[in-house]
């Protein structure tokens, strides 16, 4: 999956496609996957190394249930449109994902009341299958909720999902469909040819397209600049989040909100696809947009808005912190667009939540503005849809590690104890082009458990160093300037 | 898929696994010892220090050599089959099928392909994990160069590789202690130790030797208060404690490269619980009996899976004892006539919870508080019959103590005969 930035340019001013989506997020991931249905070339352009490691790395991996926004915006309807295609996409696919349901609980009568008019919005969404539910109704669905609650809201086609095995699963199809991948490649420099973006990155690559997509996430305002298209500013609103172990008391079935406020849907309690528990986000807007760090005041706000929901849930459950930014942008819709000022480039940006449940549906929407822009959009007959899935030895039975293990004995190679991942599994990762220790952590959960990597990591470090021929040293976490170890003593 | 059947099998061959596994062999029964690693001897392997062995063997031995001794029993067994590189990822207790081995393992090895073990008996013996950033929430950035003590260990002692240059430790275990040191030799900097507790929390003889000898500042009731740097690790800010609350304000700044966290081990029960064993939430390790059995029949634990020791000494100890009950429970002859004891003032946890009437009764157990000139107390039914003195306890330092059947002679059918521990 990796291709260096610092190749050289082919011919003059770089490589020639006809779209050059800037952004390998769950959005840039979507329309690159649209795209490739195509007869176009295509590049996805990455900053990062892996693909996923903005915004779409590190967030609530909700597919949102429908009732949220208003009958008016842009994100209600692709809110509700992308909902309906996850089923499709996970047969195609085989990412982790699961309709667990959400619920909206409610404590006192005022909060009935808002919940009423989720409940009238998400008709007007036409949402599928929400209904009003009283007291009983809700213990019934989810035994673990505060016996306190009044009532709420059930949306049961709400679901959850492994947000960043999304966007692999959504890259590696389309790079299976002549989808170009360059990671590492910032974009910097945009001039404009003739009917040619010239794109430089500041590691020195460059590249030619016809037409650009600007989905950035938190970057887009700096992007659209660098188009000398709109001007307007991504504020970053940061949530931190808490993964519990899956032993963690008070687990609950299906994903529980809260009554929304007007800044955010939450603190809310969500069973992960892969079986741990995940409590949060806060919601606060910041200055810095690489600022990640977590706190501890932000740890007891979480805890004691969680434990109004669910009590059992305990902080000594907690295995991990994370923070993510969400990207978001004034008027709070989402603001897909070709650009008034630049022709051919589409404008994607402020994709916040629900994004993530959108995305399939954004990435249609841009294919029609694309369209709209004068790009000729010819079928391939030869576009395959599916991704073969990857086998998982935590999802399989002993005799079916062993029909796996008589191919690859590597499949029989534990090398994370805590979520069970083969060293098959692993070598797999590193050769999709996960080639630093997060990115083979979000590909397959090693060192995601309750360990942390402090058994498999000098294992996992070994593999790569045997799969890449690079030196230990020069290993990484994330990337250059994450570099873990120093040479041999 | 390979099938076999033994009498028992041991989980883990860290220093509990192999004492355990030759003890059963010894006995004349059949054994199958697995290990994940690709050797034995478990985290021995990498304490290259000297500090092993000085009351099972009365000499000062490093780690590899401890595990040497052991492994040369292990090897020197008739009836013992060692399984290497082999993860249990399925085990099942007591569920149908032939009634003569109840308990069923399936181990994963590169070597042998998917193993079937059927065993009439197990040892659990897995040891511990560390405790890590997520456990102790450690507020701000994420970037590289956080690593667990253990970890930085295994790293630089077997691996040969350095985690940094500059490094600050986070917890005053003994695994930090000895790796304050350990970095220091190796021409890192270690820029100071940080505990939140007002007193360390390991062994004493590792705060002289490791830092007093180095002139490594302890920084005692402080915390680390905020991870700094976006890729690698660049400063770590240190906060006074009072009351359990970080006093931001009269913070400080360590400008670093590397943060070593050892802040304390759990039991690696995660196997038990494919088991079914019930665990004591004080330990951290199953329930277990006065033969070390847990709360399912015919599965004993032993050394670390059971409670975090301080010295592997008396891991050996309590493993031999925990593999001679094994071996009466596979003779038919384990012993059921037993009764409870349970911790009373200022003891954390005593293990095992119960104790034969009519044999001698090992206990260790931890104190919760820190004190000079204190008492040990056993009561039964409130009267006392055994007290010890002790000239310091702290909640670091584990404590032991044999009951033997003089003392329990007031031990009587008519009675309740709970015996309670406690530390005045």
């Amino acid at each position: 999956m990796d291709k260096s930035s610092g190749a050289p340019d082919r011919g003059r001013g770089g490589e020639p496609y006809d779209v050059a989506v800037i952004g390998a997020g769950v959005i840039g991931a979507a329309i690159a996957r649209q795209l490739s249905s195509y007869r176009l070339r295509t590049v996805l352009l990455e900053k990062e190394v892996e693909v996923s490691f903005g915004v779409s790395k590190a967030n609530s991996g909700i597919i949102h249930g429908g009732f949220h926004h208003s009958p008016e915006t842009l994100k209600a309807r692709l809110e509700i449109a992308g909902n309906t295609m996850f089923d499709r996409l996970q047969r195609e696919l085989h990412f982790p994902f699961r309709r667990c349901g959400i619920l909206v609980a409610a404590f006192s009568v005022e909060e009935m009341k808002a919940v009423e008019k989720l409940y009238a919005q998400g008709l007007a969404n036409q949402a599928i299958g929400i209904e009003l539910a009283g007291r009983d109704r809700m213990l019934a669905l989810e035994p673990r909720l505060n016996p306190d609650v009044v009532g709420g809201l059930h949306a049961p086609a709400g679901g959850v999902i492994e947000p960043y095995r999304f966007v692999f699963s959504l890259i590696e199809n389309a790079q299976a469909n002549g989808l170009e991948l360059r990671t590492g490649f910032k974009v910097t420099r945009v001039q404009r040819q003739g009917r040619w973006f010239l794109l430089g990155s500041d590691g020195g690559g460059s590249v030619r397209a016809r037409f650009a997509v600007n989905c950035a996430g938190l970057y887009a305002d700096e992007v659209s600049a660098l188009f000398g298209a709109e001007r307007f500013s991504i504020v970053p609103r940061k949530g931190e989040e808490f993964i519990l172990d899956r032993n963690a008391r008070g687990l609950p079935g299906k994903v529980i909100f809260p009554v929304p406020t007007r800044l955010s849907k939450g603190i809310l309690v969500i069973p992960t696809v892969e079986g741990t528990c995940m409590v949060g986000p806060t919601a606060v807007e910041i200055e810095d947009k690489e600022d990640l760090a977590t706190s501890q005041s932000n740890l007891e706000v979480v805890f004691a808005a969680a434990r109004r929901l669910v009590p059992a849930l305990s902080e000594r459950d907690i295995i991990t912190a994370f923070a993510g930014l969400r990207p978001t942008l004034k008027g709070g819709d989402f603001y897909i667009e070709a650009s008034a000022k630049i022709p051919r480039l589409i404008q994607v940006a402020g994709i916040q939540s629900p994004g993530l449940t959108a995305s399939p549906a954004v990435a249609e929407y841009v294919k029609d503005l694309l369209k709209k822009a004068g790009l000729e959009l010819v079928e391939k007959a030869d576009w395959n849809p599916f991704l073969s899935p990857l086998p998982r030895i935590r999802e399989l039975a002993p005799f079916q590690v062993e029909e796996l293990a008589r191919k690859d004995p590597a499949y029989a190679e534990v090398v994370c104890r805590c979520e069970s991942v083969s060293e098959a599994e692993i070598v797999a990762a590193i050769r999709a082009g996960h080639q630093t220790l997060d990115g083979i952590k979000f590909y397959t959960r090693a060192q995601m458990g309750r360990c942390q990597g402090g058994f498999c990591t000098y294992r996992i470090l070994r593999l790569l160093a045997r799969e890449t021929g690079l030196p230990i040293e020069r290993l990484s976490k994330r990337g250059p300037g994450s570099e873990l170890l120093r040479s041999g003593l | 898929m390979t099938e076999k059947r033994y009498d028992a099998v041991v989980f883990g061959g860290g220093s509990a696994g192999l004492a355990a596994a030759a003890r059963i062999a010894s006995e004349g029964f059949s054994v199958a010892l697995l290990e994940r690693e690709q050797e034995l001897g478990g985290v021995l392997n990498q304490c290259i220090h000297s500090g092993f062995g000085l009351h099972v063997f009365r000499e000062d031995l490093t780690g590899p050599e401890y595990a040497e001794r052991f492994i040369e029993r292990v090897r020197g067994s008739s009836g013992l089959d060692v399984y290497l590189d082999t993860t249990a990822q399925e085990v099942t207790a007591g569920g149908g099928g032939s009634g003569q081995e109840p308990i069923v393992v399936y181990g994963y090895s590169r070597r042998y392909g998917i193993l079937r073990l059927a065993a009439r008996a197990a040892v659990l013996a897995m040891g511990c994990r560390e405790r890590n950033r997520g456990n102790i929430g450690i507020p701000g950035s994420r970037p590289a160069g956080v690593f667990t003590a253990g970890l930085a260990q295994r790293l630089i002692n077997i691996d040969g590789y350095l985690p940094g240059k500059r490094a600050v430790i986070v917890g005053s275990g003994d695994i930090g202690l000895i790796m304050a040191r350990r970095l220091t030799w190796s021409g890192a900097q270690v820029l100071g130790v940080v505990e939140i507790q007002s007193y360390p929390s390991g062994l004493t003889r590792n705060i002289v030797q490791c830092l007093n000898d180095f002139d490594i500042p302890l920084h005692l009731s402080h915390v680390v208060s905020r991870i700094i740097g976006r890729d690698r690790v660049e400063a770590v800010e240190v906060s006074p404690v009072r009351e359990g609350i970080a006093q931001i304000q009269e913070g400080f700044r360590l400008d670093c490269d590397t943060v070593l966290l050892s802040v304390g081990l759990v039991p690696d029960n995660e196997l038990s619980k494919k088991f079914g064993v019930a665990l004591n939430p004080e330990t951290g390790g199953p329930l277990v009996d006065a033969g070390l059995q847990t709360t399912v029949p015919g599965v004993f634990a032993c050394g670390n899976v059971l409670h975090v020791h301080d010295l592997v000494d008396y891991v050996t100890e309590e493993s031999e004892r925990c593999a001679a009950f094994a071996a009466e429970y596979l003779r038919g002859r384990y012993e059921l006539r037993q009764y409870r004891l349970q911790p009373g003032a200022n003891v954390k946890y005593a293990v095992p919870n119960r104790y034969f009437p009519e044999r001698e009764n090992r206990f260790y157990l931890r104190p919760l508080i820190v004190a000079n000139q204190a008492r040990l107390t056993v009561r039964l039914d409130g009267e006392s019959v055994l007290e010890r003195r002790l000239a310091h306890v702290q909640p670091s330092e584990m404590l032991s103590f044999t009951l033997s059947p003089k003392e329990l002679a007031g031990v009587s059918p008519s009675r309740e005969n709970t015996l309670e521990v406690s530390i005045t």
